[in-house]
């Protein structure tokens, strides 16, 4: 079977809808005699609802609807599931869909109102009255755990929600004997995913009242399905859930919330389609993020720059609730030790309670933290040795041929965590030539006559990526001839449907044009997961291969007996069999071959052939394909302002097989940018009482085409040993090290002022401050404190 | 409640009769009643592009403006971007080849700034195109294949249109 297309640019399939316009985003469904939605939300961090009045918001002409949970029976009223749960878990406490007595953070759903437009929807939101008794409320997750501090939730005797361990080896021993031994306490906050489409929710209820389809703008239908039937207690078969195209996820879409209960009840209470769209001030409040976390940790090495330990501890926001369970801190201690070999670990996370919206991943999830951590500190080691920043890095990395390789962790189910494959040496390497490393000094004083500091930074990380256990893929050829491909798998813009053209492509000896891929409908396909950590090429494309191969093997053996001669004797060339030598004109259509199998009243199918020309395919993934890659920044900083730009940027990347290089590189590029947002620009402030002061673009920045430098990407491909297609996932390589690689370049430029970050995001405030008092910058700004947020600048 | 106003208007070069409410966004008024869903409302605030259009050849947030306000005025929107024959423009196409659009959301706007950008001055340079496309958020691609596509074009033909 020839491979022309896996592997190649191939130009996506997705393309000329979009291009046209003609993309079909939750709000651009055609749903007839729908109503609109708004909800109303908690205007407070913490506290008791005391009264409500909705006969104003009622009484407004053009409103159908205004419920309260107790309007909508108990499914409202109680707890909703979490998605993963974990017997680490202390306080396993998720919010009902709509609020009852107590809110917890700024954007808590309490009430919706159904009326014929949106506009008439939020104007009888804003008439709908609600007395609260403000409670106390905690906002800074690193004093949440003192005997002093506010409690999240109203009767809870602490703030805390797990605590989270990872440790192999004997650190006490290591830290003991070492030469070399350097603290540091490292505070991150990352921020949110601002997919430029919001969330969105649209319920109709089925024609023949047996059910309800939901349509959301999410990245796990399936999820959806199996959790939304768990809480209303229903069949799974009265439930249909369906992602139409979605303009982003990246993590936060990934969740089950409140609105994708609350729009399905009052759907069926009235009988109609209700559609409810986020806003972006509710994508701020009421979205999940990822907020602060902050560590205290050490590092043991010897004199020659051999790292022998990491020990720490640290906390993790998790907001107001966890209905993700603790998968994003713990993904923030899977990474651990990263690409280097270490003797020993010893790592504890207190996950606690804020009054915010809740925590779970934005791209790459808990890995930047680990990669944050890890790479600061092991550039300290360098500085402290007087070792080239690279050079540590080669000195510690896992060595190539010493795959696979077991860390020292272990998963929750005991088994070693292990990397599959690389060649960690060999994409620094590459990487320091395509950046002219050996060359920088020349360009750092070039930049020094031209008034700015100009620095270096060099990070490595290591990605667990395609987690099983499935993704399916039904293959499936029509009769006349086109190709149908449906995938449980669900997109936000990643072209997985291009992927699955390809490997159809290929197998079949069509061209992708011809095969139209249908996803993410759990009607359509019995089984399916969710589009997160970097998942689902791996998955799906190995269903789809898999499937493919059957399919094509079938069409062989029918053809073969139809033709009278061997399997081996035919192949396939632009949708037709035909003999590999001989007459071409004798040969069968893919089309004609399905129609035979399709059935035909009275005549039975050949012998020992089930109806269809298709196939079904749930790949079995079992251990993950190890990811990684090198990323080097150059930065320059204006001294005088503290103004960072970003102006060179190098990836080297093994995602092991690529399957079309278009895809991948545009996966990356997106990383690294949000990687950039999230070292320099993206912060989500609070003040004191819980209020998010970040609810617009003038207020959070996200980086724009004007902050970015062309940013270079090349490959090493160490296939995966662990699915049919050598890969590995390339969606969130290019955040995971970015923010590290950004601020050991910001060290690098400062040097001679001493000047050290140990967090970001880094504003220029921060940078101005470190210049001229010659220290290391380490908090992230509280989100209690004076100023009500708003940064100070030194000097004023 | 407001009266209806009549307003009178061409968009994507058909002319459209219409009472809108006063308060209607332009970007609404486009989506829900003249069913363009092309154009797309990221932000309502004027700060993503996601909602850029064409206005008397100018490109202009929809979601900052009423419908009211276009009353007179040309509309060209995302769907009026193709030829006559359906063809996608060189610009699309180049998006396409390069690889500049992923989930598709902001593209719409991106597209009309470009558009105009390259009917205007048929050969800018790399600087001139992403500062036209740092008036747009795009979380997806990091913005590099926009600037790419857009140099191609540039370098090929002098509007961008089939």
């Amino acid at each position: 079977m020839a491979t022309r297309y896996l592997g190649a640019a191939v130009r996506r399939v997705e393309d000329p809808r979009l291009l046209r316009g003609e993309g079909r985003y939750l709000d651009d469904l055609a749903l007839p005699a729908g109503l609109e939605a708004a909800f109303v939300r908690s205007t407070i961090a913490h506290g008791l609802i005391r009264a409500v009045d909705a006969s104003a918001a009622r009484a407004l002409p053009g409103v159908h609807a205004v419920y309260f949970a107790q309007d909508l029976g108990p499914a409202a009223m109680r707890q909703m599931p979490i998605a993963a749960p974990h017997p680490l878990l202390i306080q396993p406490r998720t919010q009902a869909p709509l609020a009852t007595d107590e809110v917890c953070y700024v954007g808590q759903p309490i009430a919706l109102v159904i009326a014929n437009n949106r506009y008439i929807a939020e104007d009888a939101a804003a008439l709908v009255a609600i007395d609260y008794d403000p409670l106390p409320v905690v906002t800074d997750c690193r004093c949440a755990l003192d005997p002093s501090a506010a409690h999240a939730h109203r009767g809870a005797e602490h703030n805390r929600a797990a605590t989270l361990t990872a440790h192999f080896g004997d650190a006490a021993a290591a830290f003991a004997g070492a030469t070399l031994r350097l603290a540091e306490r490292i505070e991150m906050q990352r921020g949110g995913a601002h997919s430029m489409e919001g969330r969105g929710v649209a319920a109709v209820p089925s024609p023949d009242g047996m059910g309800i389809t939901l349509w959301s703008s999410t990245q796990a239908p399936y999820m959806i399905r199996r959790l939304l039937a768990a809480h209303l207690d229903w069949d799974e078969s009265r439930l249909r859930a369906v992602a139409p195209d979605v303009g982003g996820g990246f993590g936060p879409k990934a969740v089950f919330y409140p609105e994708e209960v609350v729009v399905p009840l009052a759907a069926l209470k009235l009988g109609r389609p209700v559609r409810w769209i986020e806003d972006r001030r509710e994508h701020f409040q009421a979205t999940t993020q990822q907020r602060l976390q902050a560590w205290d940790v050490e590092v043991a090495a010897d004199s020659t720059g051999r790292l022998i330990a990491i020990r720490g501890r640290g906390v993790h926001d998790a907001g107001a609730f966890v209905p993700y369970g603790v998968l994003l801190p713990l993904s923030s201690l899977w990474p651990f030790p990263g690409p280097y070999a270490l003797q020993a670990l010893d790592l504890s996370l207190d996950v606690v309670f804020t009054n915010m919206v809740p925590t779970s991943p934005v791209r790459g999830a808990g890995r930047p933290y680990a990669n944050f951590v890890i790479e600061r500190l092991v550039d300290r080691v360098a500085d402290a040795l007087g070792l080239d920043r690279a050079e540590i890095r080669r000195r510690n990395f896992v060595p190539r041929g010493n795959f696979p390789y077991a860390t020292g962790m272990t998963y929750r189910d005991g088994s070693k965590v292990t990397y599959d494959s690389g060649d960690f040496e060999a994409c620094l390497d590459k990487a320091m030539r395509r950046a002219g490393y050996a060359d920088f000094a020349a360009r750092r004083v070039a930049a020094a006559k031209r008034g700015v500091r100009r620095g270096i930074g060099v990070a490595s990380y290591v990605e667990d990526t395609g987690a099983g256990p499935f993704e399916g893929v039904t293959v499936r050829v029509q009769p006349n001839g086109r190709v149908h491909a449906v995938t449980s798998a669900a997109s936000q813009g990643q072209g997985h449907a291009t992927i699955i053209a390809q490997i159809c492509a290929d197998a079949l000896g069509i061209s992708p044009e011809n095969v139209t891929v249908t996803s993410a409908d759990t009607g359509a396909l019995a089984y399916g997961m969710g589009t997160y950590g970097s998942r689902v090429a791996v998955a799906a494309g190995s269903s789809a291969f898999n499937a493919a191969a059957v399919v094509r093997a079938k069409a062989l053996r029918l053809a073969a007996s139809l033709l009278q001669c061997a399997s081996d004797d035919l192949t396939i060339l632009e949708g037709r069999v035909v003999r590999r030598s001989g007459p071409a004109d004798t040969g069968l259509d893919l089309a004609l071959l399905a129609a035979q199998l399709s059935g035909t009243p009275g005549i039975p199918l050949p012998d020992g052939f089930a109806p269809g020309l298709e196939a079904t395919d749930y790949a079995p993934i079992g251990a993950t394909a190890t990811a990684s890659g090198t990323h080097i920044a150059e930065v320059e900083v204006d001294p005088a302002t503290g103004a960072v730009a970003v102006v060179a940027y190098v990836v080297v990347h093994d995602c092991g097989n690529v399957l079309n290089p278009l895809l991948v590189d545009g996966q990356i590029l997106g990383g690294v940018v949000h990687g950039i947002g999230n070292a320099l620009f993206e912060q989500m402030v609070y003040d004191s009482t819980g209020q998010p002061l970040s609810s617009n673009y003038g207020e959070y920045l996200l980086p724009l085409a004007s902050e970015i430098p062309l940013i270079d990407i090349a490959h090493i491909e160490t296939p995966s040993p662990h699915n049919p297609l050598g890969a590995k996932g390339a969606g969130e390589g290019g955040t995971i090290p970015a923010a590290a690689a950004i601020v050991s370049a910001l060290e690098d430029a400062l040097r001679e002022e001493g000047a050290r970050f140990a967090k970001h995001p880094v504003f220029p405030e921060d940078v101005i401050e470190a210049i001229h008092l010659g220290l290391c910058v380490r908090e992230v700004v509280p989100s209690a404190g004076a100023g009500g947020g708003l940064l100070e600048i030194a000097g004023g | 409640m407001s009266e209806p106003h009549a307003i009178a208007l061409s968009v994507n070069g058909r002319a459209v009769d219409a009472k809108v409410e006063p308060r209607r966004l332009l970007a609404d008024f486009l989506r829900r009643d003249l069913n363009l869903t092309g154009t797309h409302i990221g932000c309502e605030h004027g700060v993503c592009g996601a909602c850029t259009i064409l206005l008397d050849g100018t490109p202009a947030r929809s979601c900052l403006m009423f419908a009211v306000q276009a009353d007179g005025c040309e509309i060209v929107t995302v769907e009026g971007l193709a030829g006559e024959n359906g063809n996608l423009s060189s610009l699309q196409q180049a998006f396409s080849e390069h690889h500049a659009l992923q989930c598709g959301f902001c593209t719409p706007g991106v597209l009309i700034s470009l558009t105009s950008l390259l009917d205007a001055s048929p050969d800018p340079d790399e600087a001139t195109i992403r500062d036209v496309v740092s008036g747009h958020i795009c979380r997806c691609t990091g913005y590099q294949a926009m600037i790419h596509a857009a140099r191609a074009v540039a370098g090929r033909d002098a509007c961008g249109r089939s």
